[in-house]
């Protein structure tokens, strides 16, 4: 029998096979080392005296605790500086490249593999941080894991590991134009729940999904997490090859091609059976909105806030009646008309040059609506620069937004970038649990098109409803670019 | 890690479905850099409500927490483990867990089994007709005791084997230290490494 592009990446790391139920030890090839969920770690290999196996195998970078203002000064927060500065000397110590504020490859974790070529097609990755899902849109196999597994990997470049099952979610058919991969996703969680992918990887495939960049995969695969999946893979095909090629760190010559005819053995046979599979119909999506506080209690735009009394089942209506209450909503409310407080278009969802791009492209020569904060945070460096090479923090700053350096920004509230109690945000991460953005925040996620299209109007509103519908991106929209 | 054989505690209801690592320990919380001392932050925005669960006698010295569908989805933060910890959840039951979630407890020695929906309601029951009722948690026979009835709990074999014999992960698989080199020996060269650092990166 064929095997899936999940089972033979896995085939091919097993170090050990697990025998009588017990784990198979997997090989780790790329370990993403941030500063929230390692210091531990690194004190648990001091503790029990033990070294870093391969730090040729590992990277870390300053990330989530990190401002994004006047980043040459030093952190305010001290519990934030020290975590920082624990990380700096952790990497010393342990001989562990890494890349700080300031330095051009600095930036969101999820951000930083792909753009140093460190993320390839049938590779493992893991990092401290459930969104490392999002290095699935290469074909690798990624899912964040715990502060022990992070030591456990440190000492050892294995883990041990049951093997997950697998789903196909079918996206088949030709995104309109304003609907994005976000949408997608979004309407995939909202159709499977935030359990709904317990113990599986997700395999993105068909039509809609082949005819995407990798940068719109990346957000899909991103979120695979917030349907409960532990990884979200796409088959890696030409798109992907062109995207990896020439990066710093991708194979070179020979080592190229070896690469390459691998890779392309990568795709799921066509007799291959998954444990289980959806399907999406693209031409029907619309762009999509949450109103709750988790990433399944979604709807489209041009819908109307639910009412509880509508869900049959008892724990989505408790579930539903809390989320409203949190969020301050009205049943029936028509979504188009619930005005914001902020934008944030940011974080490893939707902070790579094309979210940026797409929204500058409906943000050109307009004026943010009145009262609304406007955040856009760059997920890297490197993406800060590209944009400022191409001028669109001009359009960002012209509009009336604020142009910061790259970090986890006001994805989460663990830096200066937070909503007050109360504000209200439209947002392009990939979280709106309460309080997730700061204490009391409400966030609604959206995609980059919907952030820029109601940064101008000041409710939220996707790009069909702006009077001149700007000409969108087409390496957004789900055409053949 | 302590070996575990049974646990025995107050039941704690915990009413809700879907109470993801966020609401467990908020972020703010995690710039600490030890393992110890979340027992304060535990589930601290609703610990404001005096209402709330944790709040109530005989609680506060904590017990086994027994949840909705989906506790513990969402971030991987292993702090949601240690504040439990911190603050004496000794076990967790409930019909439906994050994936991390779970498999960071296990490498802490925090119990979680997965309980059927009508167990989950059935524990609930007890504790709300009698508050301060303890459950008997068998690792051994997988089975949660209450009020007399006793109920099965799933967890898989492995984390269980590792539990009652408190075994270390990496010490287990350091023995296998030599199929890791062999492996190594056989990895492809055009595998990505992060050292030396290429021309064009800064
Ligand atoms: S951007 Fe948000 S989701 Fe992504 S790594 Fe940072 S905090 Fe986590």
């Amino acid at each position: 029998m064929g095997r899936t592009l999940a089972e033979k990446v896995w085939d091919d790391h097993v170090v050990v096979k697990g025998q009588d139920g017990s784990p198979d030890l997997i090989y780790i090839d790329l370990h993403l080392v941030h500063e929230v969920t390692s210091p531990q770690a690194f004190d648990g290999l001091r503790q029990a005296g033990r070294g870093l196996r391969r730090t040729d195998l590992t990277v870390a970078t300053e990330d989530h605790n990190t401002p994004t203002l006047a980043i040459d000064k030093p952190i305010q927060d001290p519990t934030s500086r020290k975590q920082i500065e624990t990380l700096r000397h952790n990497a010393a110590e342990f001989g562990v490249r890494i890349h700080s504020l300031g330095d051009k490859e600095q930036g969101i974790v999820h951000l930083v593999g792909p753009q140093l070529g460190l993320t390839l097609p049938g590779v493992t990755v893991v990092c401290g941080d459930s969104h490392t899902s999002t290095h699935g849109a290469f074909g690798a196999m990624a899912f964040g894991i715990g502060t022990s597994e992070v030591e456990h990997v440190m000492a050892t470049q294995t883990l041990p590991l049951k093997p997950f099952k697998t789903m196909a979610i079918n996206v088949e058919g030709t995104l309109r134009p304003g609907v994005t991969a976000k949408d997608i996703i979004l309407a995939v969680i909202a159709k499977i729940g935030t359990g709904g992918g317990a113990g599986y990887v997700f395999e993105y495939r068909g039509s809609a999904i082949r005819a995407l960049s990798i940068e719109g995969r990346m957000t899909i695969c991103n979120m695979s997490i917030e349907a409960g999946a532990r990884a979200g893979m796409v088959a890696p095909d030409e798109t992907t090859f062109a995207y990896v090629k020439d990066k710093p760190h991708a194979p070179k010559g020979a080592d190229w091609d070896a690469a390459l005819e691998y890779w392309r053995t990568l795709p799921t046979d066509d007799d291959a059976v998954f444990d289980n599979e959806i399907t999406i119909d693209a031409d029907l999506l619309e762009p999509f909105v949450t109103w709750g506080t988790n990433p399944g209690q979604g709807a489209s735009l041009s819908g109307v806030v639910p009412d509880p009394a509508s869900f049959e089942d008892p724990t989505d209506r408790a579930a539903a009646e809390r989320a409203l209450a949190y969020m301050d909503l009205e049943p029936g409310t028509k979504l188009k008309e619930i005005p914001v407080d902020t934008v944030f278009i940011g974080s490893c969802t939707n902070s790579r040059m094309e979210d940026l791009a797409a929204a500058a492209d409906i943000l050109r020569g307009k004026k943010k609506a009145d009262g609304v904060r406007v955040m856009v945070v760059p997920g890297s460096a490197r993406v800060r620069l590209e944009a400022e090479a191409a001028g669109l923090d001009k359009v960002f700053t012209d509009f009336g937004a604020e142009w910061r350096f790259a970090g986890c920004s006001m994805c989460l509230g663990m830096n200066p970038d937070q909503l007050a109690p109360g504000e209200r945000c439209a947002s392009t991460s990939n979280r709106n649990f309460e309080g997730r953005q700061g204490k009391g925040g409400r966030t609604h996620l959206v995609s980059p098109l919907v952030a820029a299209a109601t940064a101008i109007r000041g409710t939220l509103s996707s790009p069909w409803d702006l009077e001149h519908t700007p000409e969108l991106h087409p390496a957004t929209t789900g055409e053949e670019a | 890690m302590d070996a575990i054989r049974t646990l025995t505690g107050p039941i704690i209801p915990l009413e809700r479905s879907n109470v993801d690592t966020d609401q467990i320990i908020p972020a703010v919380f995690l710039k600490r850099v030890t393992k110890t001392g979340y027992d304060d932050a535990l589930f601290h925005s609703w610990r404001q409500d005096p209402a709330f669960v944790l709040n109530q006698e005989p609680y506060r010295q904590g017990g086994v927490l027994v949840v909705g569908y989906d506790f513990g989805t969402g971030s991987s933060r292993e702090h949601a483990v240690w504040a439990l910890r911190d603050f004496g959840i000794t076990a967790v039951l409930g019909p439906r867990f994050g994936e991390i979630f779970r498999g960071n407890a296990g490498k802490q020695g925090l119990l979680v089994g997965q309980i059927t929906e009508e167990a989950t309601e059935a524990l609930w029951a007890v504790a709300k007709a009698s508050p301060g009722e303890p459950v008997t948690v068998d690792l051994e026979a997988r089975t949660a005791t209450a009020g007399g009835v006793t109920h099965d709990f799933q967890i898989d074999d492995y984390t269980r084997w590792r539990l009652l014999e408190g075994l270390d992960d990496i010490a287990l698989t350091l023995r296998d230290e030599d199929a890791i080199t062999a492996f190594e020996a056989n990895r492809p060269a055009w595998m990505p490494t992060t050292q030396p650092v290429r021309e064009g990166t800064a």
